[in-house]
Protein backbone atom coordinates (compact mmCIF):
# COMPACT_ATOMS: atom_id res chain seq x y z
CA UNK A 1 0.00 0.00 0.00
CA UNK A 2 2.23 2.49 1.21
CA UNK A 3 4.99 1.28 -1.63
CA UNK A 4 2.50 1.76 -4.18
CA UNK A 5 2.17 5.27 -2.91
CA UNK A 6 5.44 6.07 -3.02
CA UNK A 7 6.28 4.69 -6.64
CA UNK A 8 2.93 6.28 -7.53
CA UNK A 9 3.88 9.59 -6.47
CA UNK A 10 7.60 8.92 -8.16
CA UNK A 11 5.76 7.76 -11.03
CA UNK A 12 4.02 10.81 -11.28
CA UNK A 13 6.55 13.24 -11.04
CA UNK A 14 9.01 11.46 -13.23
CA UNK A 15 6.61 12.12 -16.08
CA UNK A 16 5.42 15.67 -15.09
CA UNK A 17 4.57 16.88 -18.70
CA UNK A 18 8.01 18.67 -19.83
CA UNK A 19 10.46 15.99 -17.71
CA UNK A 20 9.84 13.93 -20.92
CA UNK A 21 11.87 14.25 -23.77
CA UNK A 22 9.57 13.24 -26.36
CA UNK A 23 7.18 15.51 -25.12
CA UNK A 24 9.38 18.31 -25.27
CA UNK A 25 10.54 17.48 -28.60
CA UNK A 26 6.68 17.26 -29.61
CA UNK A 27 6.27 20.82 -27.98
CA UNK A 28 8.96 22.16 -30.03
CA UNK A 29 8.26 21.01 -33.21
CA UNK A 30 4.71 22.12 -32.84
CA UNK A 31 5.63 25.18 -31.39
CA UNK A 32 7.82 26.23 -34.49
CA UNK A 33 5.12 24.85 -36.86
CA UNK A 34 3.02 27.86 -35.85
CA UNK A 35 5.47 30.35 -36.75
CA UNK A 36 6.66 28.13 -40.02
CA UNK A 37 2.77 27.96 -41.28
CA UNK A 38 2.35 31.50 -42.06
CA UNK A 39 5.65 32.95 -42.50
CA UNK A 40 6.85 29.72 -45.22
CA UNK A 41 3.21 30.78 -46.90
CA UNK A 42 5.04 33.95 -47.31
CA UNK A 43 8.35 32.31 -48.35
CA UNK A 44 6.84 30.44 -51.00
CA UNK A 45 4.46 33.28 -52.70
CA UNK A 46 7.28 35.58 -52.90
CA UNK A 47 9.37 32.46 -54.06
CA UNK A 48 11.94 33.03 -51.31
CA UNK A 49 13.12 29.63 -50.76
CA UNK A 50 16.49 30.21 -51.39
CA UNK A 51 16.63 33.82 -49.03
CA UNK A 52 15.40 31.15 -46.66
CA UNK A 53 18.31 28.93 -47.19
CA UNK A 54 20.67 31.81 -46.79
CA UNK A 55 19.47 33.11 -43.82
CA UNK A 56 19.65 29.66 -42.28
CA UNK A 57 22.75 28.55 -43.47
CA UNK A 58 24.30 31.75 -42.34
CA UNK A 59 23.10 30.66 -38.16
CA UNK A 60 25.94 27.87 -38.44
CA UNK A 61 28.71 30.49 -38.70
CA UNK A 62 26.52 32.33 -35.56
CA UNK A 63 26.75 29.23 -33.58
CA UNK A 64 30.65 28.91 -34.81
CA UNK A 65 31.61 32.95 -33.23
CA UNK A 66 28.99 32.16 -29.99
CA UNK A 67 31.28 29.28 -29.04
CA UNK A 68 34.18 30.90 -29.81
CA UNK A 69 32.97 34.11 -27.44
CA UNK A 70 31.24 32.32 -24.97
CA UNK A 71 28.08 34.10 -25.70
CA UNK A 72 25.00 32.38 -26.08
CA UNK A 73 24.15 30.15 -29.08
CA UNK A 74 20.97 31.77 -29.70
CA UNK A 75 22.39 35.14 -29.47
CA UNK A 76 25.17 34.11 -32.29
CA UNK A 77 22.50 32.41 -35.03
CA UNK A 78 19.85 35.43 -34.35
CA UNK A 79 22.76 38.48 -34.89
CA UNK A 80 24.36 36.49 -38.14
CA UNK A 81 20.62 35.41 -39.49
CA UNK A 82 19.63 38.84 -38.91
CA UNK A 83 22.92 40.50 -40.48
CA UNK A 84 22.54 37.86 -43.77
CA UNK A 85 19.05 38.60 -43.89
CA UNK A 86 19.97 42.45 -44.18
CA UNK A 87 22.09 41.94 -46.61
CA UNK A 88 20.30 39.76 -48.61
CA UNK A 89 17.46 42.10 -48.92
CA UNK A 90 19.45 45.35 -49.65
CA UNK A 91 20.96 43.57 -52.63
CA UNK A 92 18.02 42.43 -53.99
CA UNK A 93 16.49 46.27 -53.63
CA UNK A 94 19.52 47.14 -55.74
CA UNK A 95 18.64 45.07 -58.16
CA UNK A 96 21.25 42.43 -57.90
CA UNK A 97 20.72 39.09 -59.77
CA UNK A 98 19.03 36.98 -56.66
CA UNK A 99 19.39 33.65 -58.09
CA UNK A 100 23.42 33.69 -58.20
CA UNK A 101 24.02 36.45 -55.29
CA UNK A 102 21.72 34.07 -52.94
CA UNK A 103 23.63 31.11 -54.08
CA UNK A 104 27.28 32.50 -53.36
CA UNK A 105 25.57 34.01 -50.32
CA UNK A 106 23.97 30.67 -48.78
CA UNK A 107 27.19 27.82 -49.81
CA UNK A 108 29.74 30.63 -48.60
CA UNK A 109 27.98 31.19 -45.27
CA UNK A 110 27.25 27.79 -45.21
CA UNK A 111 31.30 26.61 -45.51
CA UNK A 112 32.46 29.33 -43.61
CA UNK A 113 30.17 28.82 -40.74
CA UNK A 114 31.63 25.33 -40.54
CA UNK A 115 35.27 26.05 -41.35
CA UNK A 116 35.38 28.59 -38.47
CA UNK A 117 33.14 25.24 -35.94
CA UNK A 118 35.78 23.70 -36.69
CA UNK A 119 38.47 25.67 -35.07
CA UNK A 120 36.07 25.88 -31.98
CA UNK A 121 37.42 23.16 -29.58
CA UNK A 122 35.04 20.42 -28.75
CA UNK A 123 32.26 21.53 -31.33
CA UNK A 124 33.28 19.71 -34.04
CA UNK A 125 31.59 16.83 -32.06
CA UNK A 126 27.79 18.24 -31.94
CA UNK A 127 28.24 19.67 -35.75
CA UNK A 128 25.34 17.78 -36.94
CA UNK A 129 23.04 18.44 -34.38
CA UNK A 130 23.78 22.27 -35.53
CA UNK A 131 23.24 21.08 -39.05
CA UNK A 132 20.54 18.48 -38.63
CA UNK A 133 19.03 20.05 -35.19
CA UNK A 134 18.62 17.87 -31.95
CA UNK A 135 15.07 18.16 -31.11
CA UNK A 136 15.16 15.11 -28.78
CA UNK A 137 17.82 16.92 -26.38
CA UNK A 138 15.54 20.36 -26.56
CA UNK A 139 15.34 21.53 -22.63
CA UNK A 140 12.47 23.65 -20.85
CA UNK A 141 14.55 26.89 -21.21
CA UNK A 142 14.93 26.24 -25.19
CA UNK A 143 11.06 25.09 -24.95
CA UNK A 144 10.44 28.61 -23.64
CA UNK A 145 12.88 30.06 -26.29
CA UNK A 146 11.38 27.95 -29.15
CA UNK A 147 7.54 29.28 -28.29
CA UNK A 148 8.61 32.80 -27.45
CA UNK A 149 10.34 33.38 -30.68
CA UNK A 150 7.45 31.81 -32.73
CA UNK A 151 4.55 34.17 -30.64
CA UNK A 152 6.76 36.68 -31.54
CA UNK A 153 6.90 35.93 -35.15
CA UNK A 154 3.44 35.08 -35.26
CA UNK A 155 2.45 38.47 -33.92
CA UNK A 156 4.04 40.48 -36.10
CA UNK A 157 2.75 38.60 -39.17
CA UNK A 158 -0.67 38.81 -37.81
CA UNK A 159 -0.08 42.43 -36.59
CA UNK A 160 1.20 43.45 -40.71
CA UNK A 161 -1.20 40.60 -42.46
CA UNK A 162 -2.98 42.69 -44.52
CA UNK A 163 -0.43 45.38 -45.82
CA UNK A 164 2.27 41.84 -46.53
CA UNK A 165 -0.21 40.21 -48.42
CA UNK A 166 -0.95 43.79 -50.61
CA UNK A 167 2.65 44.32 -51.16
CA UNK A 168 2.89 40.64 -52.01
CA UNK A 169 0.69 40.80 -54.53
CA UNK A 170 1.91 43.94 -56.28
CA UNK A 171 4.29 46.78 -54.68
CA UNK A 172 2.97 49.33 -56.51
CA UNK A 173 -0.64 48.59 -55.44
CA UNK A 174 0.59 48.30 -52.17
CA UNK A 175 2.77 51.89 -52.35
CA UNK A 176 -0.51 53.56 -54.21
CA UNK A 177 -2.24 52.33 -51.02
CA UNK A 178 -0.14 54.59 -48.67
CA UNK A 179 1.66 51.38 -47.70
CA UNK A 180 6.06 50.77 -47.55
CA UNK A 181 7.01 48.00 -49.23
CA UNK A 182 10.29 47.98 -47.74
CA UNK A 183 8.77 48.17 -44.49
CA UNK A 184 6.81 45.44 -44.94
CA UNK A 185 9.86 43.26 -46.60
CA UNK A 186 11.95 44.29 -43.41
CA UNK A 187 9.52 42.25 -41.44
CA UNK A 188 9.53 39.43 -43.33
CA UNK A 189 13.42 39.62 -42.77
CA UNK A 190 13.16 40.11 -39.24
CA UNK A 191 10.45 36.96 -39.14
CA UNK A 192 12.73 34.65 -40.52
CA UNK A 193 15.85 35.70 -38.61
CA UNK A 194 13.99 34.76 -35.41
CA UNK A 195 12.52 31.42 -37.51
CA UNK A 196 16.12 30.74 -38.00
CA UNK A 197 17.75 31.30 -34.79
CA UNK A 198 14.62 29.02 -33.38
CA UNK A 199 14.60 26.36 -35.76
CA UNK A 200 18.32 25.56 -35.91
CA UNK A 201 17.76 23.45 -32.61
CA UNK A 202 14.73 21.49 -34.00
CA UNK A 203 15.23 20.65 -37.58
CA UNK A 204 19.03 22.28 -38.08
CA UNK A 205 20.52 24.70 -40.15
CA UNK A 206 20.16 23.18 -43.50
CA UNK A 207 16.59 21.44 -43.11
CA UNK A 208 15.16 24.80 -41.47
CA UNK A 209 14.38 26.10 -45.40
CA UNK A 210 12.61 23.33 -45.67
CA UNK A 211 10.54 23.25 -42.56
CA UNK A 212 9.19 26.59 -44.05
CA UNK A 213 8.24 25.66 -47.44
CA UNK A 214 7.13 21.91 -47.78
CA UNK A 215 4.36 22.49 -45.77
CA UNK A 216 3.23 25.37 -47.01
CA UNK A 217 3.45 23.62 -50.56
CA UNK A 218 1.51 20.78 -49.51
CA UNK A 219 -1.71 23.33 -48.23
CA UNK A 220 -1.51 25.42 -51.21
CA UNK A 221 -3.44 22.62 -53.14
CA UNK A 222 -5.76 22.66 -50.16
CA UNK A 223 -6.48 26.33 -49.18
CA UNK A 224 -8.90 28.88 -51.23
CA UNK A 225 -7.87 31.73 -48.73
CA UNK A 226 -4.47 33.26 -48.02
CA UNK A 227 -5.24 32.56 -44.36
CA UNK A 228 -6.48 29.02 -45.17
CA UNK A 229 -2.82 27.88 -46.74
CA UNK A 230 -1.24 29.60 -43.43
CA UNK A 231 -3.23 27.92 -41.11
CA UNK A 232 -2.99 24.63 -43.22
CA UNK A 233 0.66 25.22 -43.54
CA UNK A 234 0.82 25.12 -39.43
CA UNK A 235 -1.18 22.46 -39.25
CA UNK A 236 0.99 20.25 -41.67
CA UNK A 237 4.03 21.02 -39.67
CA UNK A 238 2.95 20.29 -36.76
CA UNK A 239 1.86 16.94 -38.15
CA UNK A 240 4.84 16.65 -39.43
CA UNK A 241 6.29 16.85 -36.84
CA UNK A 242 4.41 14.52 -34.77
CA UNK A 243 4.84 12.19 -37.13
CA UNK A 244 8.34 12.61 -37.67
CA UNK A 245 9.35 12.12 -33.85
CA UNK A 246 7.13 8.71 -33.99
CA UNK A 247 9.51 7.46 -37.26
CA UNK A 248 12.33 8.50 -35.27
CA UNK A 249 10.98 6.57 -32.27
CA UNK A 250 10.27 3.55 -34.01
CA UNK A 251 13.00 3.16 -36.36
CA UNK A 252 15.79 5.15 -34.79
CA UNK A 253 16.25 7.82 -37.26
CA UNK A 254 17.47 11.12 -37.14
CA UNK A 255 14.63 13.30 -35.95
CA UNK A 256 15.39 16.31 -37.58
CA UNK A 257 15.52 14.97 -41.31
CA UNK A 258 12.42 12.22 -40.19
CA UNK A 259 10.22 15.37 -39.67
CA UNK A 260 11.22 16.74 -43.10
CA UNK A 261 10.56 13.69 -44.13
CA UNK A 262 7.16 13.23 -43.01
CA UNK A 263 6.28 16.51 -44.43
CA UNK A 264 6.92 15.38 -48.01
CA UNK A 265 5.22 12.49 -47.07
CA UNK A 266 1.97 14.98 -46.52
CA UNK A 267 2.98 17.15 -49.46
CA UNK A 268 2.88 14.18 -51.98
CA UNK A 269 0.13 12.78 -50.72
CA UNK A 270 -1.51 16.64 -50.94
CA UNK A 271 -0.13 17.30 -54.86
CA UNK A 272 -1.89 13.75 -56.37
CA UNK A 273 -4.74 14.57 -54.00
CA UNK A 274 -5.26 18.02 -55.81
CA UNK A 275 -3.98 16.21 -59.08
CA UNK A 276 -7.46 13.81 -58.51
CA UNK A 277 -9.67 16.62 -57.60
CA UNK A 278 -8.81 18.26 -60.92
CA UNK A 279 -8.26 15.39 -63.25
CA UNK B 1 -20.89 66.30 -60.38
CA UNK B 2 -20.09 66.18 -63.90
CA UNK B 3 -18.07 69.38 -65.12
CA UNK B 4 -15.03 67.68 -66.21
CA UNK B 5 -13.48 71.10 -67.82
CA UNK B 6 -13.91 73.65 -64.92
CA UNK B 7 -11.26 73.16 -62.85
CA UNK B 8 -13.18 74.67 -59.48
CA UNK B 9 -10.32 73.90 -56.62
CA UNK B 10 -7.05 72.68 -56.56
CA UNK B 11 -5.56 69.84 -58.90
CA UNK B 12 -5.47 66.87 -57.58
CA UNK B 13 -2.29 65.86 -58.44
CA UNK B 14 0.21 68.26 -60.22
CA UNK B 15 3.40 67.59 -61.12
CA UNK B 16 5.62 70.40 -62.15
CA UNK B 17 9.12 70.56 -63.91
CA UNK B 18 9.53 66.93 -63.58
CA UNK B 19 12.45 64.90 -64.18
CA UNK B 20 13.23 61.38 -63.87
CA UNK B 21 16.56 59.66 -64.18
CA UNK B 22 16.89 55.63 -64.01
CA UNK B 23 20.09 54.22 -64.11
CA UNK B 24 21.81 57.71 -65.05
CA UNK B 25 19.46 58.17 -68.08
CA UNK B 26 17.17 60.90 -68.35
CA UNK B 27 13.60 59.07 -68.85
CA UNK B 28 10.97 61.75 -68.04
CA UNK B 29 12.58 65.61 -69.01
CA UNK B 30 10.03 68.80 -67.51
CA UNK B 31 7.08 67.33 -67.67
CA UNK B 32 4.22 69.25 -66.07
CA UNK B 33 0.95 68.62 -65.50
CA UNK B 34 -2.15 69.21 -63.81
CA UNK B 35 -5.45 66.65 -63.22
CA UNK B 36 -8.31 68.20 -62.16
CA UNK B 37 -11.84 67.02 -60.26
CA UNK B 38 -13.65 64.16 -62.60
CA UNK B 39 -11.74 64.31 -65.66
CA UNK B 40 -10.45 61.84 -67.64
CA UNK B 41 -6.97 62.24 -68.99
CA UNK B 42 -4.96 59.60 -70.99
CA UNK B 43 -0.87 60.06 -71.04
CA UNK B 44 -0.39 58.61 -74.64
CA UNK B 45 2.86 57.99 -76.38
CA UNK B 46 4.79 54.76 -78.11
CA UNK B 47 6.79 51.85 -75.51
CA UNK B 48 9.48 53.31 -73.93
CA UNK B 49 8.37 57.01 -73.79
CA UNK B 50 7.49 57.00 -70.02
CA UNK B 51 4.55 57.07 -69.32
CA UNK B 52 4.56 53.98 -66.47
CA UNK B 53 7.31 55.81 -65.28
CA UNK B 54 5.34 59.00 -64.66
CA UNK B 55 2.53 57.41 -63.18
CA UNK B 56 4.76 55.67 -60.97
CA UNK B 57 6.30 59.17 -60.05
CA UNK B 58 3.04 60.48 -59.92
CA UNK B 59 1.79 58.12 -57.49
CA UNK B 60 5.11 58.65 -55.37
CA UNK B 61 6.65 55.56 -56.12
CA UNK B 62 9.90 57.37 -57.81
CA UNK B 63 11.95 60.16 -56.62
CA UNK B 64 12.08 62.68 -59.08
CA UNK B 65 15.98 63.93 -60.05
CA UNK B 66 14.21 67.56 -60.05
CA UNK B 67 11.00 68.79 -59.94
CA UNK B 68 8.04 68.25 -57.56
CA UNK B 69 4.85 65.81 -57.79
CA UNK B 70 1.86 66.98 -55.22
CA UNK B 71 -0.88 65.40 -54.22
CA UNK B 72 -3.75 67.27 -52.81
CA UNK B 73 -3.88 66.52 -48.69
CA UNK B 74 -6.35 63.41 -48.08
CA UNK B 75 -5.85 62.20 -51.44
CA UNK B 76 -7.12 59.30 -52.21
CA UNK B 77 -5.98 57.37 -55.02
CA UNK B 78 -7.38 54.12 -56.48
CA UNK B 79 -4.47 52.12 -58.78
CA UNK B 80 -5.11 49.60 -61.30
CA UNK B 81 -1.42 48.41 -61.99
CA UNK B 82 -0.46 46.84 -65.60
CA UNK B 83 0.25 43.93 -64.75
CA UNK B 84 -1.20 41.94 -61.43
CA UNK B 85 0.27 38.42 -61.57
CA UNK B 86 -1.08 36.27 -58.93
CA UNK B 87 0.99 33.33 -58.19
CA UNK B 88 0.01 29.90 -58.73
CA UNK B 89 1.42 29.57 -55.54
CA UNK B 90 -0.94 32.01 -53.90
CA UNK B 91 -4.69 31.23 -53.01
CA UNK B 92 -6.79 34.25 -53.83
CA UNK B 93 -10.42 34.16 -53.98
CA UNK B 94 -11.76 37.72 -55.50
CA UNK B 95 -13.99 38.05 -52.57
CA UNK B 96 -10.10 37.80 -50.61
CA UNK B 97 -8.68 40.39 -52.76
CA UNK B 98 -11.28 43.44 -52.41
CA UNK B 99 -10.50 43.30 -48.82
CA UNK B 100 -6.73 44.12 -49.94
CA UNK B 101 -5.27 46.21 -47.77
CA UNK B 102 -8.40 48.06 -46.09
CA UNK B 103 -10.98 44.94 -44.77
CA UNK B 104 -14.54 45.65 -46.69
CA UNK B 105 -17.98 44.69 -45.53
CA UNK B 106 -19.47 41.86 -48.05
CA UNK B 107 -22.53 44.51 -48.95
CA UNK B 108 -19.70 46.61 -49.88
CA UNK B 109 -18.05 44.08 -51.65
CA UNK B 110 -20.78 42.60 -53.61
CA UNK B 111 -22.19 46.20 -54.84
CA UNK B 112 -18.76 46.75 -56.15
CA UNK B 113 -19.06 43.57 -57.92
CA UNK B 114 -21.98 44.49 -59.45
CA UNK B 115 -21.07 47.93 -60.25
CA UNK B 116 -18.05 46.47 -62.51
CA UNK B 117 -20.85 43.91 -63.68
CA UNK B 118 -19.62 41.04 -62.52
CA UNK B 119 -21.94 39.99 -59.53
CA UNK B 120 -20.99 36.62 -59.27
CA UNK B 121 -17.28 35.61 -59.21
CA UNK B 122 -16.73 36.41 -55.70
CA UNK B 123 -15.44 33.13 -54.86
CA UNK B 124 -13.86 32.52 -58.08
CA UNK B 125 -9.89 32.65 -57.10
CA UNK B 126 -8.02 35.39 -59.41
CA UNK B 127 -6.04 33.01 -61.21
CA UNK B 128 -8.88 31.57 -62.69
CA UNK B 129 -10.14 34.96 -64.34
CA UNK B 130 -9.46 35.93 -67.67
CA UNK B 131 -7.70 39.06 -68.87
CA UNK B 132 -10.72 41.38 -68.76
CA UNK B 133 -12.56 39.83 -65.60
CA UNK B 134 -9.27 40.72 -64.13
CA UNK B 135 -9.29 44.31 -64.61
CA UNK B 136 -12.36 44.69 -63.68
CA UNK B 137 -12.00 43.08 -60.56
CA UNK B 138 -8.79 45.34 -60.31
CA UNK B 139 -11.45 48.03 -60.84
CA UNK B 140 -13.67 47.00 -58.10
CA UNK B 141 -11.35 47.10 -55.46
CA UNK B 142 -9.96 50.42 -56.46
CA UNK B 143 -13.31 51.80 -56.39
CA UNK B 144 -13.88 50.00 -52.97
CA UNK B 145 -11.50 52.79 -51.31
CA UNK B 146 -14.20 55.39 -52.71
CA UNK B 147 -11.12 57.47 -54.33
CA UNK B 148 -10.59 60.33 -55.64
CA UNK B 149 -9.01 59.64 -58.48
CA UNK B 150 -8.53 56.69 -60.30
CA UNK B 151 -5.08 55.84 -62.06
CA UNK B 152 -5.03 52.97 -64.77
CA UNK B 153 -1.89 51.92 -66.07
CA UNK B 154 -2.87 50.35 -69.81
CA UNK B 155 -5.64 48.68 -67.96
CA UNK B 156 -6.76 46.88 -71.30
CA UNK B 157 -3.69 45.17 -72.62
CA UNK B 158 -5.00 41.85 -73.74
CA UNK B 159 -8.12 42.63 -74.42
CA UNK B 160 -10.03 42.45 -77.76
CA UNK B 161 -11.76 45.22 -79.16
CA UNK B 162 -15.23 45.00 -78.20
CA UNK B 163 -13.69 43.89 -74.57
CA UNK B 164 -11.80 47.33 -74.66
CA UNK B 165 -14.60 49.82 -75.69
CA UNK B 166 -16.27 48.04 -72.79
CA UNK B 167 -13.89 48.40 -70.11
CA UNK B 168 -13.32 52.42 -71.14
CA UNK B 169 -16.95 52.49 -71.44
CA UNK B 170 -17.41 51.81 -67.66
CA UNK B 171 -14.69 53.98 -66.78
CA UNK B 172 -17.01 56.41 -67.89
CA UNK B 173 -19.88 55.44 -66.45
CA UNK B 174 -18.13 55.25 -63.10
CA UNK B 175 -16.85 58.49 -63.38
CA UNK B 176 -20.36 59.61 -64.50
CA UNK B 177 -21.63 58.56 -61.05
CA UNK B 178 -18.99 59.34 -58.68
CA UNK B 179 -17.00 62.48 -60.22
CA UNK B 180 -14.23 60.24 -59.94
CA UNK B 181 -11.08 61.72 -62.05
CA UNK B 182 -8.92 59.16 -64.62
CA UNK B 183 -5.47 59.15 -64.87
CA UNK B 184 -4.64 56.25 -67.71
CA UNK B 185 -1.96 55.43 -69.78
CA UNK B 186 -2.25 53.93 -73.25
CA UNK B 187 -0.04 53.21 -76.52
CA UNK B 188 -3.33 52.37 -78.27
CA UNK B 189 -5.11 54.98 -79.98
CA UNK B 190 -8.37 54.48 -81.35
CA UNK B 191 -10.38 53.70 -78.07
CA UNK B 192 -8.55 55.95 -75.51
CA UNK B 193 -8.97 58.96 -77.58
CA UNK B 194 -12.40 59.17 -78.06
CA UNK B 195 -13.05 58.07 -74.19
CA UNK B 196 -10.81 60.62 -72.78
CA UNK B 197 -11.34 64.89 -71.90
CA UNK B 198 -7.71 65.39 -72.35
CA UNK B 199 -5.14 63.90 -74.01
CA UNK B 200 -1.40 64.48 -73.04
CA UNK B 201 0.98 63.19 -75.54
CA UNK B 202 4.54 61.88 -74.27
CA UNK B 203 7.58 60.78 -75.28
CA UNK B 204 10.45 61.78 -72.99
CA UNK B 205 8.49 64.73 -72.52
CA UNK B 206 5.13 66.15 -73.06
CA UNK B 207 4.53 66.92 -76.83
CA UNK B 208 1.23 67.90 -76.88
CA UNK B 209 -1.68 68.66 -75.02
CA UNK B 210 -5.29 68.85 -75.39
CA UNK B 211 -8.78 67.50 -76.45
CA UNK B 212 -8.80 64.22 -78.13
CA UNK B 213 -9.90 66.21 -81.51
CA UNK B 214 -6.97 68.99 -81.00
CA UNK B 215 -4.06 66.43 -79.95
CA UNK B 216 -5.10 63.98 -83.19
CA UNK B 217 -4.09 66.86 -85.42
CA UNK B 218 -1.49 68.47 -83.85
CA UNK B 219 1.16 67.76 -85.67
CA UNK B 220 3.96 66.70 -83.02
CA UNK B 221 1.02 63.53 -82.14
CA UNK B 222 1.39 62.92 -86.24
CA UNK B 223 5.01 62.96 -85.90
CA UNK B 224 4.87 60.72 -83.01
CA UNK B 225 2.15 58.05 -84.36
CA UNK B 226 2.47 58.51 -88.23
CA UNK B 227 0.19 59.71 -90.37
CA UNK B 228 -1.95 56.27 -90.79
CA UNK B 229 -3.68 57.71 -87.17
CA UNK B 230 -6.52 59.88 -88.72
CA UNK B 231 -7.26 56.79 -90.87
CA UNK B 232 -7.55 54.87 -87.36
CA UNK B 233 -9.69 57.05 -85.41
CA UNK B 234 -11.94 57.75 -88.56
CA UNK B 235 -12.16 53.32 -88.55
CA UNK B 236 -13.31 53.60 -84.89
CA UNK B 237 -15.89 56.29 -85.21
CA UNK B 238 -17.43 53.27 -87.35
CA UNK B 239 -16.70 50.56 -85.29
CA UNK B 240 -17.60 52.38 -82.02
CA UNK B 241 -21.24 52.05 -83.61
CA UNK B 242 -21.40 48.63 -83.02
CA UNK B 243 -18.97 47.50 -80.87
CA UNK B 244 -20.46 47.11 -77.65
CA UNK B 245 -23.91 45.25 -79.42
CA UNK B 246 -21.91 41.55 -79.26
CA UNK B 247 -24.16 39.68 -77.24
CA UNK B 248 -27.19 40.91 -76.55
CA UNK B 249 -29.91 41.15 -79.33
CA UNK B 250 -28.66 39.84 -82.71
CA UNK B 251 -28.61 35.86 -83.18
CA UNK B 252 -27.15 36.60 -86.99
CA UNK B 253 -22.84 36.52 -86.87
CA UNK B 254 -21.16 39.93 -87.81
CA UNK B 255 -18.37 38.62 -85.16
CA UNK B 256 -15.92 41.17 -84.82
CA UNK B 257 -15.39 42.43 -88.65
CA UNK B 258 -15.04 45.76 -88.53
CA UNK B 259 -14.33 46.85 -91.69
CA UNK B 260 -15.60 49.78 -92.24
CA UNK B 261 -18.04 49.46 -95.34
CA UNK B 262 -20.03 46.81 -93.08
CA UNK B 263 -21.27 49.01 -90.69
CA UNK B 264 -24.59 49.84 -92.46
CA UNK B 265 -27.36 47.86 -90.73
CA UNK B 266 -25.70 47.31 -87.76
CA UNK B 267 -26.14 50.61 -85.74
CA UNK B 268 -28.89 50.15 -83.44
CA UNK B 269 -29.27 53.54 -82.16
CA UNK B 270 -27.21 53.71 -79.29
CA UNK B 271 -25.95 56.98 -78.48
CA UNK B 272 -22.27 56.21 -78.05
CA UNK B 273 -21.62 59.18 -81.01
CA UNK B 274 -21.20 60.90 -77.49
CA UNK B 275 -17.89 59.59 -76.97
CA UNK B 276 -15.96 61.24 -79.82
CA UNK B 277 -17.53 64.80 -78.89
CA UNK B 278 -17.13 64.72 -75.29
CA UNK B 279 -14.50 67.65 -75.46
CA UNK B 280 -17.32 69.95 -75.94
CA UNK B 281 -19.67 69.25 -73.31
CA UNK B 282 -21.10 66.53 -71.28
CA UNK B 283 -24.28 67.26 -69.23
Amino acid sequence: MITGMITGTTFTKTTTMLDDFLIRAALAGVGLALATGPLGSFVVWRRMAYFGDATAHAAILGVALALATDLPVVAGTLTVALAMAVTVSTLAARGWAMDTTLGVLAHSALALGLVAVSFVPGARTDLSAWLFGDILAVSRGDLAFIWGGAALVLALLVWRWQALLTATLNEDLAHASGLNPARERLVLTLALAVVVAVAIKVVGALLIAAMLIIPAAAARGLARTPEGMAMMASVIGAAATLGGLQLSLWQDTPAGPSIITAAAVIFALSASLGRMRRG
Amino acid sequence: MNAPLRPAVAPLITAENLTIRMDGQEVLTNVSLAIQRAEIVTILGPNGSGKSTLLRALLGILRPASGTVTQRPGLVIGYVPQKLAVDRTLPMTVRRFLSLPVRVTDTDAASALIRVGMPDVAQRQMADLSGGQFQRILLARALLARPDILILDEPTQGLDQPGEAAFYRLIEEVRRETGVAVLMVSHDLHVVMAASDRVICLNGHVCCEGTPRVVSNAPEYRALFGLGTQGALALYQHVHDHSHDHGHHHGHDHGHDHSPHDHHGHDHGHDHGHHLHKDHDHA
